[in-house]
C-alpha cells in the first residue's frame, strides 16, 4: 500500500524533472532537472530495496550517487567552457553542431 | 505518523521541484533544489534508509549544490550581482527560516521516532544502516567501490582540463 506512495511520487518527481529538461533553456536549470531525474529513480531503488529488506539496493543507490557526483563536475565545466566560447548560458543561441 | 509524515514531505518535496523548474532567477531556483534534496533524504529516514539519507545531504545538497551555486556567481552577469545585493537581508531571512524548519523536521522525527518510544534497540540490525550498507560495500561489492575511485579522479581530471583557458 504505502509502497505505491513511493513509487507515485518518484514517478512525479521524474515527471517534473523531464519538464524542466524540455522546457527550459538556462543550461544551468536543465543540469538541475537532470539531478531531479536521478533523484527520482535513487527515491525509486531504494523504495524497492527497503521493501524486499536487501542492504544490496541502497549499496547500488551509494553507487549512483558517486556517478551523479562526476556527472555533476563535468557538466559544470562544460558549461563553463561554453559560457567562455559563446558568452551565454541559454541553449537556444548555441548551435555549433546545427549544418 | 509514518503516513502523516510521509504525505508532508512528498507534498514539500513536489512543490520544491515544481519552484526549482519555474523559478526564473537560477539562484532561487538552485535554493528550492537545495530544500528538495532535504525533503527527499527525509524521505529516505521514513524508508529507515539513514546512512542514504545523511549521503543524500552531504553529496547534493552539500557538494554538487555548492557546486552548483558555484558556477551560477561565476557566470552571472552584473546586473544580477546588484540585484542579489539589494535583497540579501530577504535572502538571508529566507535561507535562516529554511534551516530552522529543516532542524526542527529533523530533530522531531528522531525525537518522534527514537526518543519517546525507542522502536528499534539495536540500530545496526536495520536494513539501511551504516553497518548493512557498509558490509555489502566492503565485501561483495569492493571492486565496484575502487572502480568508483577511479571514475571520480578522471572525472576530477576532465573538469579541470574542461575548464582550462589554455592546455
Amino acid at each position: 500500500m504505502l509502497q505505491e506512495f513511493y513509487l507515485i511520487l518518484s514517478a512525479i518527481i521524474f515527471t517534473i524533472g523531464t519538464v524542466g529538461v524540455l522546457t527550459r533553456s538556462n543550461a544551468i536549470v536543465i543540469f538541475m532537472s537532470i539531478e531531479l531525474m536521478l533523484n527520482a529513480v535513487n527515491l525509486s531503488i531504494i523504495t524497492f530495496a527497503s521493501f524486499s529488506n536487501d542492504p544490496v539496493g541502497q549499496v547500488f543507490v551509494f553507487f549512483v550517487m558517486a556517478v551523479a557526483a562526476a556527472e555533476a563536475a563535468i557538466g559544470l565545466a562544460i558549461v563553463i567552457a561554453l559560457y567562455r566560447l559563446k558568452k551565454t548560458m541559454f541553449i537556444d543561441n548555441l548551435k555549433l553542431l546545427r549544418n | 505518523m509514518e503516513y502523516c509524515l510521509f504525505t508532508i514531505l512528498a507534498i514539500l518535496a513536489i512543490a520544491s521541484a515544481a519552484l526549482t523548474i519555474t523559478l526564473k532567477d537560477t539562484v532561487k531556483s538552485a535554493l528550492a533544489l537545495v530544500f528538495h534534496f532535504f525533503m527527499l533524504a527525509g524521505i529516505y529516514l521514513t524508508l529507515s534508509a539513514q546512512f542514504l539519507a545523511i549521503m543524500q545531504i552531504i553529496v547534493y545538497a552539500g557538494a554538487i549544490m555548492v557546486l552548483v551555486l558555484f558556477v551560477i556567481m561565476l557566470l552571472s552577469t552584473g546586473d544580477e550581482n546588484e540585484a542579489l545585493l539589494r535583497k540579501s537581508k530577504l535572502k538571508q531571512a529566507f535561507a535562516f527560516t529554511i534551516s530552522l524548519a529543516m532542524i526542527i523536521l529533523i530533530a522531531s522525527y528522531i525525537t518522534l521516532e527514537f526518543g519517546i518510544k525507542p522502536i528499534v534497540t539495536d540500530f545496526n540490525t536495520l536494513n539501511g544502516s551504516v553497518n548493512a550498507v557498509g558490509g555489502e560495500l566492503y565485501t561483495n561489492f569492493l571492486f565496484p567501490f575502487e572502480a568508483i575511485g577511479i571514475l571520480l579522479l578522471s572525472a576530477i581530471i576532465g573538469a579541470v582540463m574542461l575548464s582550462k583557458k589554455k592546455i
